[in-house]
C-alpha cells in the first residue's frame, strides 16, 4: 500500500509507505513492518506486533499454579521448554521447592535437546528464505528426529509439557540415553555436509556478510541478548552468567563471532549446535541416579506464600526472564515475561532494517531470529 | 573465518541418489511413542466419578455426566468424564490427577469426521467398550477415528511416583504394642497441629465421601478448615450434622475412609482422625460453637437412651426450641459408647465432652434411670408431645452350648471393666467372637491379664465361626490384635464348655465350620461334626452379638409396635415407628449397628419431629 506523497511535510516526494507481511512468503510469524523506502532502501522501519496477542499473562491470573504450567509453552511455539523452565524457576522459587539433582540434569539435557531443535528450526526459516532449499529440508528432517526423542520422553512432540514445578514429570524411558546419543551422533554425522554446502558455501557469505549489522554498543544499549550480542564478540549468557538447572556441572564455552553481522549470528547458531550436543553428551555422562520429582502440594489447595520472583534462562533466542508476583492465592496476581523476541523484533530490528534494501527485510528478520509469539504475550 | 567455496556444494548432489526420508502415509505409518499423548481411556470399571479430571483440567474440557445405565455404587457416583476435544490440550494433568487411575492416554491420535458434535465424547477402553477397539487385523488406519480404534495401545499413563496427589497418609503417632498391651493407656496419640494440616492438605474435595457418610457430613469443607488451621470453623461445620465429634473422632466405622478416592491406590485420608484433632484441639466447644437454642416451642420430648442417637437427636431438637429429657439407665451418657469400647480406644472423658456440651444447650439427663422400671413408659407417652426411642441392643447373645453358664457375657465384661470395677481374669482365657465386641474383650482380656499376671505366661485366644475372609471385626481391629498377641482360631464353632472335677472352666470343644452361611446368605452355620479341636482355659467369655430389650414397653403398646424382615423397628421416611409420636433410630432400626449411622437416624427422626409438630397431629 502506497500512500499518498506528502510534499512540504519534510518528506522526500519519492518516499513510500510498504507494508511488509503479516502475509507475505518472507515473514515468518503473524508479525508485520511497515516500512518508508525511497526506491528500495529503507529509510524508517517500524515493527507491527500484536496479530498473535493471546493474553497469555492476563489468562495465567485466572488459572492455578498447576494448570498454567501446559499453557506457558504455548507461548513459543519453536521452543515452548524454555518457557516451562522459567515458569517452574519462579514457582519453586516462589514456593520454596527444592529440585532432585538428578532432575537439574534431566533439566538441562532436555533445554539443550530443545536448544539443538530450535537452532535447526531456525536454520531451516533462514536457509528456506535465502533460497537454500535442500539444506532446508535437512534441518527440517533433523529437527524431526530430536522431536522423536521429546515424543520418546514426553509423550508429546510440539508442546512437551515436561518441566513442571519439583522437577520433571518423568525419569528418561528405558534405553533413552542411547537414543539420544544415536540421534544425536547421526546429525552430527551430517556437519560436514551442511558446512560444505551451506555455511561455507560463497552464495550464503555473499548474501549475509555485512547486512542487518548491529554492532556490540547498539546492541548492549537496545537489550539485544542471545546470538545478536553474541555476534558481536560478547560472551553473556546467562547459563554461565547465573547457571541453573546443571550449567555449572560440566564445562562448556560460549560460542561468539565479531562482526555483528547476520552472518556471524547464523555462525553463532552453528556453533551453538555443535557445543549443545557436546554438553548433552557430558551432562549424560555426569548425571546421576536418584529421583526427579519432589510431589508439589495438592493442586487443588495450593496457595503459593506472597512474595516476587525474577527468574530468568538462555532460551535458544537469548535471555528470557519471568517476573511473578503472589499474594497468597492459588493463582498468580501478576505474571510478566521478558522475551528475547520483544527487544529483537522491535527495537533491534528497526534498527538493523535502517539503510537496508527491501530484498533483505527477511534475512535480517530471521537473522535476528524473531518468534513473533513472544512478542505478543 | 571458514573457507568460502562456490563448487562445495555440489557435494549434495549426492542426497539425489538416497533414500527419501519422507514417510508416506497411509502406506508407511509411524509409530507413536509409549508415552504418546493421544486420545483418553477410561476404565468405567475402576472409575469413581470423583471429578478430580474435571476439576484440573485447564481448559475446562472435562465435564462429569451423569450416566444413567451405571448403578452407584456406595462411594461412588455414577458420573464419567466426557471430554471435548475442541477444547483438550493433551497435557495429562487428568491422568496425573486421576486417583484410580483409570483415566489414561492412548497412542491413538486421529479423529476426522463431518459432524463437529463426535469431537465431544465420553471415553472407554476396550475392556468396557469391546466395539469400538478392534485388534490388529480388524483395524485399518483408513477408518481411523474415535469410534475406530486400535486394541492395546497404551499411551501417557499414571504413575504413583509422578501423581499430583499424595497417596501416603500422614502416620498416626501410636503407643507401641508392647507399652500399651500393659495398662489401659489410649493407643492412638492424635495428630498434632502440623500433621494435622499436612494431613488435610491431602484432600482432593471429590466429596465421594460425603456421599458414603451416612449422616452425610460436610466433610470436604471441615477438612479444608482444618488445612487453613481455623479449627472453630471445622467444628462449626462438624455440629451441623454430628454433635460428638469427640466420640466419632475415635470409633467411627468411616464409610468415609473406604469411599475415599485416595484409598484406590494409596491410603485413605485420615478423616476420622482429622476429626479427632478439631475436638480435642478446642477445649471449650460453647464458646466456639457459639451456637444456641431456638425460641421456646413450648413442646416436650422424651429420649430414651443417651447413646449416640439419643445424644444426637437431643441436641437437633434442643436447638428447634423444644424441651429435650433424655432417660439413661447408665450413670452417665455415651450408651453402648460407655461401656462397649476399651479405655484404649475411647476414654470417657471424650465422652463426657461431647455429652457435657450437649447439656450446656439445656438438655436435660435423666442418668442412672431406668425406663421400666423407674418410671413408666406409658407415663412418658402421656407427658411429653413426643417420644424418641434410641436404647440400642443392651442384651448380649450366648452361644448356649453345653455348660454355657459358666461363660461370661461381652457386654457385662466390658462394662464393668469400663466404668465399674476391673475384672479379675483367667491365665488363659477364650473369647467366643469374630466381631469387633470380640477384638475388644480380647484386647481387653490381654491387657487385665498383664497387669494383673506381670511376668507370667498368659494368653487369650478367640474363636469364630468365621474364617479370616469373611471376619466381620475390622481390619484394623484384626491387625492390632495380632500384633499385640492375640491367638486366632477362624472357622472353628463351640461345641461345649468342657468342665474339671471341680465344675471349673477348663477348655472349650470346637467343631470346624463346613459354611457360615446358607445359598439366600443367611445366618445358618453348619459343621463337620467329626473334626474337633480342644481349646485349653480357664475362662471363657462370650461375644457373638447383642439383642434389643424392649421388656418396658407392655405387651399391649409392643403389639402395635412393628417390625421389619431383619427384627427391626420399622419407621417411615420421618423415622416415626408404628406408634404414632414415637420416633425410633440407632441400633435397633438400622442394620449397620453403629454411632454414625445412629446419628444419621437422630437427624431424620429430628427432623421428623419437626414436621410431626408442624402438622398438629395430637399425641394418642
Amino acid at each position: 500500500m502506497s500512500k499518498n506523497v506528502n510534499v512540504g511535510k519534510g518528506h522526500s516526494p519519492r518516499e513510500l509507505e510498504l507494508y511488509f507481511g503479516p502475509q507475505h512468503l518472507g515473514m515468518v510469524g503473524n508479525f508485520s513492518i511497515t516500512l518508508k523506502v525511497e526506491g528500495d532502501r529503507i529509510s524508517e522501519a517500524s515493527a507491527n506486533p500484536g496479530y498473535l496477542h493471546r493474553g497469555f499473562e492476563k489468562l495465567m491470573e485466572y488459572r492455578t499454579w498447576i494448570q498454567n504450567f501446559p499453557m506457558v509453552c504455548r507461548i513459543n511455539v519453536v521452543e515452548p521448554d524454555s518457557m516451562e523452565m522459567v515458569y517452574s524457576m519462579a514457582v519453586e522459587k516462589l514456593a520454596g521447592i527444592e529440585v532432585p539433582e538428578r532432575a537439574h540434569y534431566v533439566r538441562s539435557i532436555y533445554l539443550e535437546l530443545a536448544r539443538v531443535g530450535s537452532h535447526l528450526f531456525g536454520l531451516w526459516a533462514y536457509a528456506n528464505m535465502l533460497g537454500f532449499d535442500t539444506v532446508a529440508q535437512w534441518a527440517m528432517y533433523h529437527r524431526d528426529l530430536v522431536l522423536d526423542l521429546f515424543e520418546e520422553l514426553t509423550g508429546g512432540r510440539v508442546y512437551h509439557m515436561y518441566i513442571w514445578p519439583g522437577g520433571v514429570r518423568r525419569d528418561f524411558p528405558e534405553g533413552f540415553k542411547d537414543k539420544v546419543v544415536t540421534t544425536l551422533h547421526s546429525i552430527g554425522g551430517c556437519v560436514p555436509d551442511y558446512d560444505a554446502t551451506f555455511f561455507e558455501n560463497r552464495l550464503f557469505y555473499e548474501r549475509a556478510k555485512g547486512i542487518g549489522k548491529v554492532t556490540r554498543g547498539e546492541a548492549k544499549e537496545m537489550g539485544a541478548t542471545g546470538q545478536i550480542l553474541r555476534a558481536t564478540g560478547m560472551k553473556y549468557d546467562i547459563r554461565k552468567v547465573e547457571p541453573y538447572a546443571a550449567y555449572d556441572k560440566v564445562s562448556w564455552e560460549v560460542p561468539t563471532r565479531e562482526d555483528g553481522d547476520a552472518y556471524s549470528r547464523i555462525w553463532v547458531i552453528r556453533d551453538e549446535m555443535i557445543e549443545s550436543v557436546h554438553m548433552i553428551f557430558k551432562l549424560l555422562d555426569a548425571m546421576p541416579e536418584g529421583e526427579v520429582y519432589n510431589r508439589i502440594p495438592n493442586p487443588f489447595k495450593w496457595a503459593i506464600p506472597p512474595g516476587e520472583a525474577y527468574v530468568r534462562c538462555e532460551s535458544s533466542r537469548g535471555e528470557l526472564g519471568l517476573y511473578m508476583v503472589s499474594n497468597g492465592k492459588d493463582k498468580p496476581y501478576r505474571v510478566h515475561f521478558r522475551t528475547p523476541s520483544y527487544p529483537h523484533g522491535l527495537t533491534v530490528l528497526e534498527k538493523a532494517l535502517k539503510n537496508a534494501s527491501i530484498a533483505d527485510v527477511g534475512n535480517i528478520m530471521i537473522s535476528l531470529y524473531v518468534v513473533a509469539p513472544e512478542i505478543d504475550r | 573465518m571458514a573457507k568460502r567455496s562456490l563448487l562445495s556444494p555440489l557435494k549434495s548432489v549426492r542426497y539425489l541418489f538416497k533414500k527419501p526420508k519422507t514417510l508416506r502415509y497411509p502406506f508407511e505409518l509411524k509409530e507413536p511413542a509409549q508415552r504418546y499423548r493421544g486420545f483418553h481411556l477410561n476404565d468405567w470399571e475402576k472409575c469413581t466419578g470423583c471429578g478430580n479430571c474435571a476439576d484440573i483440567c485447564p481448559n475446562e474440557a472435562i465435564n462429569m455426566v451423569e450416566i444413567s445405565e451405571l448403578e452407584p455404587k456406595l462411594g461412588e457416583k455414577n458420573e464419567r468424564p466426557q471430554l471435548d476435544y475442541g477444547r483438550c490440550c493433551f497435557c495429562g494433568l487428568c491422568v496425573d490427577i486421576c486417583p484410580p487411575g483409570s483415566l489414561r492416554l492412548s497412542r491413538d491420535y486421529f479423529h476426522i469426521h463431518f459432524d463437529t458434535d463426535t469431537f465431544v465424547f465420553i471415553p472407554k477402553d476396550e475392556k468396557t467398550d469391546k466395539e469400538k477397539f478392534l485388534p490388529p487385523g480388524k483395524y485399518s488406519v483408513l477408518k481411523a477415528s474415535l469410534s475406530h480404534r486400535k486394541e492395546d495401545y497404551e499411551g501417557f499413563a499414571s504413575d504413583l511416583r509422578y501423581t499430583l496427589f499424595e497417596p501416603e497418609r500422614v502416620q498416626m503417632p501410636e503407643v507401641p504394642p508392647e507399652e500399651r498391651k500393659l495398662s489401659f493407656i489410649e493407643q492412638v496419640i492424635g495428630y498434632n497441629k502440623e500433621e494435622a494440616k499436612r494431613e488435610a492438605a491431602r484432600c482432593l474435595e471429590c466429596k465421594l465421601c460425603e456421599e458414603a457418610c451416612p449422616a452425610h457430613m460436610k466433610i470436604s469443607e471441615y477438612i479444608q478448615a482444618i488445612y487453613e488451621d481455623k479449627p472453630e470453623e471445622s467444628l462449626k461445620k462438624i455440629f451441623e450434622d454430628n454433635p460428638i465429634p469427640s466420640i466419632c473422632g475415635r470409633i467411627c466405622m468411616r464409610y468415609c475412609e473406604d469411599a475415599c478416592s485416595l484409598r484406590l491406590r494409596g491410603e485413605a485420608l485420615a478423616i476420622r482422625w482429622l476429626k479427632r484433632y478439631v475436638a480435642d484441639t478446642i477445649k471449650d466447644y460453647e464458646t466456639a460453637l457459639e451456637l444456641s437454642p431456638a425460641e421456646s416451642t413450648g413442646k416436650k420430648i422424651a429420649v430414651i437412651g443417651a447413646g449416640p442417637s439419643g445424644l444426637a437427636v437431643a441436641y437437633f431438637l434442643v436447638l428447634s426450641g423444644h424441651k429435650i429429657l433424655v432417660f439413661d439407665d447408665l450413670p452417665g451418657g455415651g450408651g453402648m459408647l460407655r461401656i462397649g469400647p476399651p479405655l484404649y480406644r475411647l476414654p470417657i472423658e471424650s465422652i463426657d465432652k461431647d455429652v457435657n456440651y450437649i447439656a450446656s444447650l439445656g438438655v436435660e439427663f435423666k442418668f442412672s434411670t431406668n425406663v421400666g422400671q423407674d418410671l413408666l413408659f406409658e407415663d412418658l407417652l402421656r407427658d411429653y408431645d413426643a417420644l424418641y426411642l434410641g436404647i440400642g441392643t443392651t442384651v448380649s447373645r450366648s452361644t448356649k452350648v453345653k455348660n454355657f453358664e459358666k461363660c461370661l457375657l461381652a457386654l457385662d465384661f466390658l462394662k464393668d471393666n469400663k466404668i465399674g470395677e476391673k475384672r479379675k481374669v483367667g491365665k488363659e482365657v477364650i473369647v467366643i467372637g469374630g466381631g469387633n465386641v470380640a477384638m475388644d474383650v480380647a484386647r481387653e482380656t490381654l491387657r487385665l491379664q498383664n497387669m494383673q499376671y506381670p511376668d507370667e505366661k498368659v494368653s487369650t485366644k478367640t474363636v469364630s465361626l468365621e474364617d479370616w475372609d469373611i471376619m466381620p471385626a475390622t481390619e484394623e481391629e484384626i491387625e492390632e490384635a495380632k500384633v499385640e498377641g492375640i491367638q486366632f482360631n477362624p472357622g472353628w464353632g463351640p461345641k461345649e464348655v468342657n468342665l474339671d472335677e471341680k465344675g471349673h472352666v477348663k477348655g472349650l470343644l470346637c467343631m470346624k465350620v463346613k459354611s457360615v452361611f446358607d445359598d439366600q446368605g443367611k445366618f445358618a452355620p453348619t459343621f463337620y461334626e467329626k473334626e474337633e479341636m480342644l481349646l485349653e482355659g480357664d475362662m471363657i467369655i462370650e461375644a457373638i452379638g447383642q439383642a434389643p430389650d424392649f421388656s418396658f414397653i407392655s405387651e399391649k403398646l409392643f403389639d402395635k409396635l412393628e417390625f421389619t424382615e431383619m427384627r427391626k423397628v420399622k419407621v417411615d421416611e420421618n423415622g416415626m415407628t408404628s406408634i404414632p409420636g414415637v420416633f425410633a433410630g440407632g441400633d435397633i432400626v438400622n442394620t449397620n449397628l453403629d454411632a454414625v449411622t445412629a446419628i444419621a437416624d437422630a437427624k431424620i427422626a429430628s427432623e421428623g419431629i419437626n414436621r410431626y409438630f408442624i402438622k398438629g397431629i395430637k399425641n394418642p
